[in-house]
Formats: structure tokens, sequence, C-alpha cells
């Protein structure tokens, strides 16, 4: 197969990454800070899906200008669903949670089924049928402004993480609990915070995602599994490393369909999150766990 | 020697809960004179995830290991039974016979790659998850068994019942079921007093502890693992030999290992009777409210899914223990375990 | 096969048609027909589709051609039927449960159910229980290779729909006046993907077709994004592309086939999606070209315009397409059996259909007509291809109604 292929089907796998990547950091935040097991993460980015459909549908808009009122929007109710439901979960054993999560994914889940139907929705765009032509070089247009929307929004979070004080307290809390709570943090705020912003990157992720993919619900569950095998992958706890793992999880599945049968593609995925499970279970960019 | 047995089956069984569980045996065995074909069809089905159920939670119940991934177990107990009837005709018992090594194996792979490399927790949850994945992806393509077009179990004839080679009317099979998951209760009663049970209840409760008490925690996990994987394999046969028809993609489903959790949890993980329990609520209410609606001519589809969440919700965040050990102690029973 | 409309909107539908029906049934009973009422009154028919779950959506097309039949029926004198309509939850478990509810309930005769896995379950039941099963839809073999004496299909199997689509193709080719010599295969890997895939390896060589298959393709049925797999199709460099697909992946190849910017010559496809209203609506002027070849009514017969005119009633702007003609007809089945049975008895109504003799029916082929292992053998498949939003049918010559277009016409020029 000639290069220019390769190339192309590359360029597509790194910038679809890059969104799978924005949703995986929402994990990493919500895991690697709350030690929350987000099982309802894939189910919280379907949901954001629909939301965009049908505003963009309504207001007669491009999804991207509905990207900050959607994250906005899911920050609420990550915020709510923390304080409200999952918080006194934290203590309890890890299956307790994560069982309290699956839960609530197969109630949202299917709620939008019955809400939306099986079908297939899409939002129309002014681009959504354009790429970008360099010689053989073919790039899908869509694709490059959800990858481009992606880093910014990830780049604005690095930057709230690193330079505000929330931020700043945010982490600390995720480093060492006690020590944050001697400090007088309110952790408990932190924590619903927190999952806000994970929720939030998961709307602006899920935003970007429908003008690559078409929103059903039943979308969730793959969409949950693919935020764990990226975040275990990149590195639990490490911002990079959930963007790193996207990429890679990313291209990896275009170029596994590319040389072998693409029905296929998703065991490469898999293959290579029991390789990292057994062979460096802190992920290529994490830390080692405690 | 079948004295001492008995005495071991029946330490620590109350007179009154053997009374009321011979009431429940009783009216269980005498059901398929009282009801439908309808109701004995949705009985099969409670059973069977009864049974499944059941099997998991050795797993996690008694060892505390949590498997999300256990339709594995049943698509290949289903795909090895299934294939050795429709290419050597070799019956559904025999069939089990054979499922049960690979099960094992399956389950034992499993094992080891988490156990030996420290995967535990969650992580091993999402292990199972991507090697029930991988299965269903793999069979999908394997053409020997028909890949994503589907194995279908020939069916020949109605007439007579052939328990040897599970064909025959609903009533057979119910009573195989039956025999099935009363047989796996009496298993698990027997695992949960022995030597093997004790240990799993110190894993389960403080796995570091265990170790430091000189258990060889690797050890019993395994055989935990593998366990379970095996009893689980025989759901996967009786479902092949029921419903005739096996696709990996329903088979090997996550959906289909999430369902098998949601009998135990909402029952009581770690009990007896808990899955049982849990089978029995979660479906009968589920197809009585299915019921209920088509009565009032409300046709809202995906209902009965909402309301399994529902379920589950409440059981989690009200019930953390299920709904077994409430309704023990209200019937007087009471915990027959330490 | 999956209809745009939500599940509210067809209940809503649902209502008004049965306050339609009900003042076409008194209409009728005060006409001048000769109606016949056998002596138990109505047909309890057990109609068993996916109404939740996955396969709502074609669960709900199909439920269309149960809602229009009762008073085509009885215009054309048949007796009537009590539709008693029941939801397999896309689920083998629940398929078959719902089966024994319903006869538990009185039902006569049992209708269903699109999908195999769960067609196979309900036959079983209906084999068991000796109540006959008509399938409106369900393409696996094996179906119909059991020995059952109850069940009866009138949709073809895999094989045929492949050797029909050979069939048709060619005389496509002779009246483009073309043919392509390389093609690409894509196709969906679930149940009737790889069925069809199957049938292409044994049944092609029979028909010594003009091109080769250079690429073989399958995709996975969850895959949210085809790219590569469009990729590698234009990668193969062949002039035309066969594909069996669903529709919501029809859609999916689509985009990618004009962000790819590749138009091949023709895209042939032998399955749903490609036709459907969702398709035609969604893409507008993108969606026109695709040659579909599969089982469809027929322009030219007399019940296809009746049943066009009743859809035009409860789904305006929706084209006439497989799953509402077939739900149809196996509901026609089940009332001319009644008919010419006399009786409820399900031992006599089964003959009756195994005797079954309809000339007069809404899909392509001589008619109706069952041979020993309950199939009909002779459902014929069309060539229809996407034009302005309507599907003008190709081919069988006797059914068609246009001429091809060929080569389709450049994406990229389209507008």
């Amino acid at each position: 197969m000639p290069l220019e292929v390769y190339l192309n089907v590359a360029i597509g796998g790194v910038l679809t990454g890059l969104v799978y990547g924005l949703m995986a950091l929402g994990l990493s935040v919500i895991f690697g800070v709350v030690r929350v097991v987000n099982f309802a993460h894939g189910e919280m980015m379907t949901v954001a899906m629909f939301l965009a459909v049908v505003l963009c549908a309504a207001l007669h808009v491009d999804p991207l200008v509905l990207l900050v009122p959607i994250a906005a929007v899911l920050f609420v109710f990550g915020y709510a669903l923390q304080r409200g439901l999952i918080n006194p979960f934290i203590t309890r054993p890890e299956h307790s949670q994560f069982l309290l999560l699956v839960a609530l994914a197969i109630i949202i889940t299917n709620t939008l089924l019955i809400v939306f139907g099986p079908d297939a929705r899409t939002v129309q765009t002014a681009y959504g049928f354009d790429s970008f032509q360099f010689g053989q070089i073919i790039v899908d247009a869509a694709k490059v402004y959800a990858g481009i929307a992606a880093i910014i929004f990830a780049a604005a979070l690095f930057v709230f993480f690193r330079y505000t004080l929330i931020g700043k307290a945010i982490r600390a809390g995720a480093d060492n609990h006690t020590g944050a709570l001697v400090v007088g943090l309110d952790v408990k705020r932190l924590y619903a915070l927190t999952f806000g912003l994970g929720a939030a990157c998961v709307g602006a992720a899920g935003t970007m995602m429908t003008l690559l993919v078409d929103a059903t619900p039943m979308l969730g569950p793959s969409y949950t599994l693919l935020a764990f095998v990226i975040v275990i992958t990149g590195g639990l706890g490490s911002m990079p490393g959930a963007l790193v793992g996207g990429v890679l999880i990313g291209l990896t599945e275009a170029l596994a369909g590319l040389l072998f049968t693409p029905s296929a593609k998703s065991m490469f995925a898999f293959a290579i999150l029991v390789l990292v499970l057994l062979f460096r279970p802190q992920g290529i960019l994490g830390k080692r766990l405690a | 020697m079948i004295a001492r047995l008995i005495a071991r089956l029946t330490v620590g069984v109350t007179p009154r809960s053997a009374v009321l569980l011979a009431a429940l045996l009783a009216a269980l065995l005498a059901t398929p004179w009282l009801v439908n074909d309808y109701l004995l069809t949705v009985l099969i089905i409670i059973l069977y995830f009864a049974y499944a159920g059941q099997a998991w939670n050795i797993m996690m119940g008694f060892a505390g290991q949590l498997s999300l991934g256990h339709a594995l177990y049943v698509g290949l107990g289903g795909y090895v039974a299934a294939t050795l009837f429709t290419r050597f005709g070799i019956g559904p018992w025999l069939g089990f016979i054979a499922a049960i090594p690979v099960a094992t194996a399956a389950g034992a792979v499993i094992g080891f790659l988490a156990f030996r490399f420290r995967v535990a927790g969650i992580y091993f949850a999402i292990l199972t998850i991507a090697f029930a994945e991988f299965a269903r992806i793999g069979f999908d393509h394997w053409d020997y068994v028909n890949a994503s077009s589907g194995l279908f179990v020939p069916v020949k004839q109605y007439a007579h019942n052939n328990p040897w080679l599970l064909r025959g009317d609903p009533t057979m099979f119910y009573y195989v079921i039956l025999g099935a998951t009363a047989f796996l209760f009496v298993l698990c009663h027997f695992l949960m007093r022995s030597r093997v049970g004790y240990f799993w209840l110190a894993i389960r409760e403080d796995e570091v502890a265990a170790r430091a008490a000189g258990i060889d925690t690797f050890r019993y996990k395994m055989i935990a693992v593998m366990v379970s994987a095996a009893m689980t394999s025989f759901a996967g046969v009786f479902y092949a030999f029921f419903y005739n028809n096996l696709f990996p993609e329903q088979v090997f489903s996550i959906f289909r290992s999430v369902e098998i959790i949601l009998g135990p949890i909402i029952g009581g993980i770690g009990t007896l009777f808990g899955p049982i329990l849990g089978a029995f609520v979660l479906k009968g209410l589920a197809e009585a409210l299915n019921s209920a609606m088509t009565a009032f001519g409300i046709e809202l589809p995906g209902v009965t899914q909402v309301f399994y969440g529902v379920c589950l919700l409440i059981v989690v965040v009200a019930l953390p223990d299920g709904v077994w050990p409430p309704l023990a102690r209200l019937l007087g029973i009471g915990r027959s375990k330490p | 096969m999956t209809h745009k409309t939500q599940s509210n909107s067809a209940r809503l539908t649902r209502r008004t048609v049965t306050a339609g029906l009900g003042a076409a049934g008194f209409i009728a009973g005060v006409a001048p027909f000769n109606i016949v009422r056998a002596a138990g009154g109505p047909l309890k028919v057990g109609v068993l589709l996916p109404r939740s779950g996955l396969q709502a959506g074609i669960g709900q097309s199909c439920q269309l051609g149960v809602d229009m039949a009762p008073a085509i029926l009885k215009s054309l004198g048949l007796p009537e039927l009590q539709i008693m309509n029941a939801d397999t939850e896309s689920n083998v478990d629940t398929a078959r449960a719902r089966a024994e509810k319903v006869i538990s309930e009185g039902a006569q005769l049992l209708v269903g159910a699109f999908d195999s896995g769960q067609t196979t379950a309900i036959a079983q039941v209906a084999e068991q229980k000796g109540i006959p099963l008509v399938i409106n839809i369900a393409g696996s073999p094996a179906i119909t290779e059991q020995g059952y004496k109850f069940v009866f299909r009138n949709f073809p199997t895999g094989p045929m729909i492949v050797g029909d689509a050979f069939t048709n193709q060619k005389e496509v080719f002779a009246a483009a006046g073309t043919a392509p010599k390389t093609v690409v295969f894509m196709h969906i890997n679930d149940t009737y993907g790889t069925a069809i895939a199957g049938a292409v390896d044994h049944v092609m060589p029979k028909f010594d077709m003009p091109y080769t298959i250079v690429e073989k393709i399958s995709y996975d049925p969850a895959a949210r994004d085809l790219s590569v797999e469009v990729a590698k199709a234009k990668a193969a460099n062949a002039d035309a592309l066969l594909v069996v697909s669903r529709l919501n992946d029809a859609m999916l190849l689509t985009r990618e086939l004009v962000k790819q910017r590749w138009t091949p010559q023709a895209i042939m496809s032998m399955g749903p999606g490609w036709y459907e209203d969702q398709y035609l609506k969604t893409l507008g002027k993108l969606a026109d070209g695709p040659i579909s070849l599969s089982p469809a009514p027929d322009p030219h017969k007399k019940l296809t315009a009746v049943l066009e005119a009743a859809l035009a009633k409860v789904a305006p702007g929706d084209n006439l397409n497989a799953n509402h003609s077939f739900t149809f007809e196996a509901l026609l089945v089940a009332a001319d059996a009644y008919k010419r049975a006399g009786s409820t008895d399900p031992k006599a109504l089964a003959e009756a259909i195994r005797t079954t003799n309809i000339t007069d029916n809404v899909n392509i082929g001589p008619g109706i007509t069952f041979n020993a292992k309950g199939q009909n053998d002779k459902v014929k498949d069309a060539a229809f291809q996407n034009r302005g939003g309507k599907l003008v049918t190709l081919a069988p010559k006797d059914a068609a109604n246009g001429k091809p277009e060929w080569p389709m016409k450049s994406y990229q020029s389209r507008g």
C-alpha cells in the first residue's frame, strides 16, 4: 500500500486520539485525585454528545460554539453527583463504589435509549464533509478542528492545575489527603470540584466527538472501557499521560485496522492494556502508585 | 463416611433454615404442575441467573476478586459443548466434562497473570473485561465455530424428553437447571465450611494479614478462580442447548457479564442464598413490571434495563450487604456462617 | 430498514391508524363485500418484533407493515386478524419468553422476528407447541433446515439473496452498457454480513461475473468511525464498491467516501441501509447513486400501490421498503391460510399455509408458495437505485421502471 495511505490513516488516528485523550483526561483527574472509579465515564460523554446534538439542532450553531456551555453543564452535573451521591462512597470498598457507578451507567444508557431511540444522531456542520488536501495527503477537516479544540482545552486545564490556587490545592489533596486536611483545605469541596472538572473534560470531549462520530445511546460502555484503557496505558494521575495514551491508542487502532482485519482492531487496544497491566502497571508516564 | 459427610453438611444449619429450605425446594419441584409454559420459561431464566450468579459469587463473594468478564466462561462452556455436539455428536453432559478444563484453563491464565503480577481490585476487573472482549472478537472471527454467523445446534425432535442430549420440553430443562442450582448451592455450602472456605474468608477480609499468617494466598485465589470458572461453564452448556444458538456478540458481551453479577449483588455478595434471591427479585420483578405495563397499555421500551439499574442503585446505596441478610434476620435464620 | 420516527410518534401514529382502522372496519362491515367470517371469529396472531433495544428502529419499521395490514386485508375479502403485539427486546432470551407468553395468551399463529437468532428461539417454541410461525424477515438458512413442520419463511435466505444479486447485477451492467472490472467488497461483521459474505464466496464462481473482488474488508458493527476501512478500500483502487451494511454504517461510509474524495463507479449494496428513508433524507444529494440488490416490493404490482397509499397516510414522505412489505405479506399469508382452513386449529392452519399460492402479492417474484421445508424459494431480489430521494427499480426486467445511472456522479461535484 502506498505510503500516503499509511500517513492519512495515521494522521486521522492521532487526531481522533487527541479527543479520546481529552475524555481520558477527565477520568485521570477523577480517578487520580478523587480515587473514584468512574465506570459511568463513557455514559457521561454520551450524555454530552446528545446534549450537543439536541442543542445544535435547536439553535442551529456549530458544536464547537457549544463547547464551553456544555462543559459547564457537565461540570455542574459532576459536582452535584460527587457531592450528593458519591462522597460517602470514597471510604467504602472499591467494588461498592464501582457498582454504584455501574448502576448509574445502566440508568443513563437506557434512559437515553428510551428518550432518543437507538438510531444514530448527527450534527450538521458546514464542514461535515470537508477535507484538506496537501498533495496526496487528505485530512478530514472535522478531525482537525476537533483535535485543535482538544489540545486547547487540555492546555487550559493544564494551566489551571499548575498555576491557580485551586488547582494546586486539588493536587495537594491528591498527593496527601491528611496533609491537605491539616493545612485546612476543604477536601470535600475540592473533591466535588475535581469531579466537576473531570466531568467538564468529558463534556468538552463529547461535544468535539459529535464532529467525528454519530451519537447513539449504546456508545457509553465502549467509551468507558476506552477511557480506562487509555488512562491505564498512559499513566494514572498523569495528565500528559492521558493525552499520550489517547494518541497512542488512536494511532494503534487506526494502523491495526489498516494492516489487519478492521473488524478485529479493538483487540489491539486490549492487548496493549493487558501488557501494560502486567509489565508496567503505572503506565507510560505514570508515577508508581503506593 | 457418608455419615461424616452429612454431618459436615449440616454443621451450622439451624433447624429453622433447614425447614425453610426444604419447603422452598418442595415448592420449586412442584412448580411445573402448577404453572403454564410461559411462567416456567421465566423460572428457567431466573434459575439460570441464580446458578451463574452463584458460580460468580465463589470468586467475588468468597475470595473477594471482582470479575466483570464472567461471560467468558459461559461462552467457552457453550461453544465447547455445542461444537462437540454439532461436529462429533457428543452429548452435552460429556460436553460439559470437556468444557471444564477449557474454562478452568482460561480462569487459571487470568488468575495467574493477575495474581503473579499483583493486579488487584479495579485493575483486575478491567483485566477480566479485556479477556472477555478478546474472546468475543476472537470467536467473532473464528470460522471453525462459524464466527459471527452464529453456531446453531440442530434441533431434531421435541416429542420425547431426552435428558442425555438435553432435547425436550421446558419442564425437562427446568428440572435440569433446578438440579444444577441445588447442586451448586450444596457445593458452595460445603466449600464455605471447609478449610479452603476459611482461607478464602481470610483473604477476603485482609489479604496482607492472611499472607502474614502463612496462607498461600496465590494458591487459594487461583482455586477460587478456577472453581468459579468451571462451574460457570455449565451455565454456558445449558444456554447452548436451551436456546440452540450461540453468537459471540451476545454470548461474550459485557452486558451479559453485568447481568450475571446483578443477581448476587442485589441478593448479597458472599452469602449462600443471596444470588438465588437476587435472581428471583430482579427477573421476577422485571417480568411483573413488564406485564403490568402491558396491562395498562404503556409501551416504554428499555424500561426493564432502567429498572435493573435503579434496583442496583438502591441496593448499593441503602443495602450494601444485599437484600438477603436483612431478610434472613427477619425470617429468624440469621447468619449461618461466622 | 431503520425508521426515523421516534417511538413517541410511532405510538401516536398507531393510535391514529387504529382509529382509522376502526372506521375502515365499520365501512367494510357494511359494504357489499364477501367477507368470510370463519367459525372462531378473528384469528389471534402474535407478532413478535424487536420494539426496544438495538433493533428497535427496524422493529418499528416492520410495525408499520403490521399497522397497515388489517384495513387492506379486509378490503381483499380476507378474514379478520386480532394482532397481539410482543416485544423481543432485541434479545434471544426475551424473544423465547415472549413467544411462550403470547401462546399462553391464546395466539393461534405467530409472525416474526427479523433477527435470525431470536427467530430461531421463537421457531423452536412454535414447533414444540405446534403453532405455525410465519417468518417475515430472517436470512439465516439454518432456520428452515431443521425439519420443522410449523415454521414457514416468506423471505429469501442469504444464499438466495446473493444469487439473485449477481443475476440482477448482470442485468444492470447490460442496461448500463458497461461493467466494473475490479471490485472491493466491504461487509459488516455481524450475522447478516458474514452470512452474505460467505454466500458470496460459495455462489460467485457459478455466475461468471465480469469482475474480480480484489479486496475484502470486514468491519466491526460497533465501529464508531470507518475512516481506516474506507482508506483501505480506496487504496485497493477498484472500479466499484460492493457492500453489505446497515443504516448507520451506510451513512458513515458515505461520509468517509466524500471526505476521502473517492467516488467509485458504482456502489452495490446487498443489504439494508443505503435505500432507507433516513439515509436519503440525511444525505440529500449525496444519497444519489447507490444500487441496492435486495428483496423489495414490486412497483408494478397492484397491492404495492395500495400499500404505498396506506403508508403515505401513516408515514408521509417515506418510501415503501422490504420491512413494511414482508411484514405485511406475513399477515397476508396468515389471513389467506385462515380463510382456506376455515378453522383456527393450528394443524389445519399449518397445512393451509403449506398450500399457499398467492400471486397477487407485494414483493418481487412470482408469488408466495412454500416448499417442503417451509421456505418460499421463489422470492426474488430487485435492483434499485437511489435517485432524488426516490427508489428506481432497475431489475429484474418485468419489475423495472427505470434505467441505471452509471457511473455515479462524483461526490465532489454534487454541490
